[in-house]
């Protein structure tokens, strides 16, 4: 099997990188080459450039800065925000993107994900999901980006991740929306019951604390990848730290 | 260095044009016959699905061109499968370069796909186009088709299995990783292809 991915995320808001307690109340972390750069050196095994604002505010993300970003990496990129079209999917590809996130449009149009995989591949097309438990029952959100756009879909999280495999998502990145921010650990129970439906990838993301939170999110929910972003801008804890963590549980890291 | 890539439409060549341009070569992006005979070296990226990639080839008439390539060519991802004589992606009579079929992963709960990931290439051959690489590199993957294990085969990775991670005959060459996306050990097999003699 890979080598466990540890992945850097990177939530981009006006052209800076932001951290967001509960997706709400932004604080500058930096410039997002910078950033990319940065990570690129410690040893990540992914970057995802996340423009958070772009679905709330109905306009995609900036292909100049995706572009000026994956001029500097030898390691794979994701971006995310915003993407609608296919036109805007491709765009992102032909400017040094590997793969497209796409989310709160797949959900307002779950047909997205199916022609864009015809178009582009499965391997390009990751589906992002944000879930939040209400009233007993994982569900999808949309508009996640910001505090006055948010909504719940009338969609259960579980039901809408193997629909979105179905039609075509070569990976799932599950962001449990309780656990965001707030560096409790992943949340195993949710990420446990999605895996056990998937036949494509999975990334856990939402909740990182600690390097021995990645070690219980591989060991218990035996995920492809965990994804992070404040532990790491915040130096909590290192990319390094987290690999060396994996090893000792005799996890497989990249070297 | 001169270093051609041909476009054949929808996707990630941007990431192969700056890596070749982090390494000093000048890259020409192309869907034009007559460019593509005439390169110094040639590289076929990974780019859909087996069989859209086989028709917009005819489409735009470079088969040939591909084909009675004599320099080094190098096919990425798709790129490397395409070089095979047949797929299972569609059902779709490939190049025909090298002997072989090219099989679905098999995809379950235990082993999903596409295999997506930093894996290790085992049985590394000495070759010009992995000097420097070693036995256990890890190398990025992202693939649901896999090449068979055969005499082109330069480096073995497995996945369900074991697959053909690189190949080497004559002047044709290949990769199921992105070499652009590897970090160092790719660095290295894009070096070394700019430098094989041409």
């Amino acid at each position: 099997m890979p080598a466990k991915r540890i992945i850097a995320c990177l939530d981009v808001r006006d052209g800076r990188v932001v951290k967001g307690v509960r997706f709400e109340g932004h604080v500058d972390m930096g410039d997002p080459a910078d950033l990319a750069v940065r990570y690129r050196d410690a040893g990540v095994d992914e970057l995802v450039i996340y423009d958070i604002t772009a679905s709330a505010e109905r306009r995609t993300i900036d292909y100049g800065w995706v572009s000026e970003i994956a001029r500097h990496l030898d390691i794979p990129l994701c971006v995310a925000g915003g993407i609608r079209s296919i036109e805007q999917a491709v765009s992102c590809l032909e400017s040094g993107a590997d793969k497209v996130s796409i989310n709160s449009p797949a959900l307002a149009d779950p047909e997205f994900i199916t022609q864009l995989s015809n178009v582009a591949g499965s391997q390009c097309v990751v589906v992002g999901v944000d879930s939040r438990l209400v009233e007993g029952e994982w569900s999808a959100f949309q508009f996640t980006g910001d505090a006055k756009t948010i909504r719940r879909t009338p969609r259960r999280m579980l039901d809408w991740i193997v629909e979105a495999a179905e039609r075509g998502a070569g990976e799932i990145v599950l962001n449990c929306m309780d656990s965001d921010g707030v560096r409790n650990g992943f949340d195993i129970a949710q990420l446990k019951e999605a895996r056990a439906r998937l036949s494509v990838p999975l990334v856990a993301s939402g909740g990182a604390g600690t390097a021995d939170d990645f070690v219980r999110v591989f060991k218990e929910a035996d995920v492809s990848g965990a994804l992070a972003a404040g532990v790491f801008h915040s130096g909590a804890t290192s990319v390094s730290d987290v690999k060396a963590a994996l090893r000792r549980a005799g996890l497989e890291a990249r070297t | 260095m001169k270093v051609t890539v041909i476009r054949l439409g929808v996707g990630n060549t941007a990431s192969v044009k700056f890596a070749l341009e982090r390494l000093g070569a000048a890259v020409r992006l192309t869907d034009d016959p007559l460019e593509i005979s005439e390169a110094e070296r040639l590289i076929l990226p990974g780019v859909g699905a087996a069989a859209f990639a086989m028709h917009r080839m005819d489409a735009i008439g470079v088969r040939d061109a591909i084909v009675n390539f004599k320099r080094p060519l190098l096919g990425i991802c798709l790129g490397q499968q395409l070089l095979f004589e047949e797929s299972e992606e569609g059902a779709v009579e490939t190049l025909g370069l090298i002997g072989g079929m090219v099989r679905r992963l098999p995809a379950s709960i235990a082993a999903p796909a596409p295999h997506m990931g930093w894996s290790r290439l085992s049985a590394v051959k000495p070759d010009p186009l992995l000097e420097g690489v070693r036995e256990g590199d890890y190398c990025y993957f992202v693939h649901s088709f896999a090449c068979p294990v055969n005499e082109a085969t330069l480096a073995v990775s497995s996945y369900s299995g074991a697959f053909a991670a690189a190949i080497g005959m004559r002047n044709i060459y290949g990769c199921q990783f992105h070499p652009e996306r590897s970090g160092e050990p790719g660095r290295r097999i894009l070096s070394n292809f700019l430098a094989l003699p041409c």
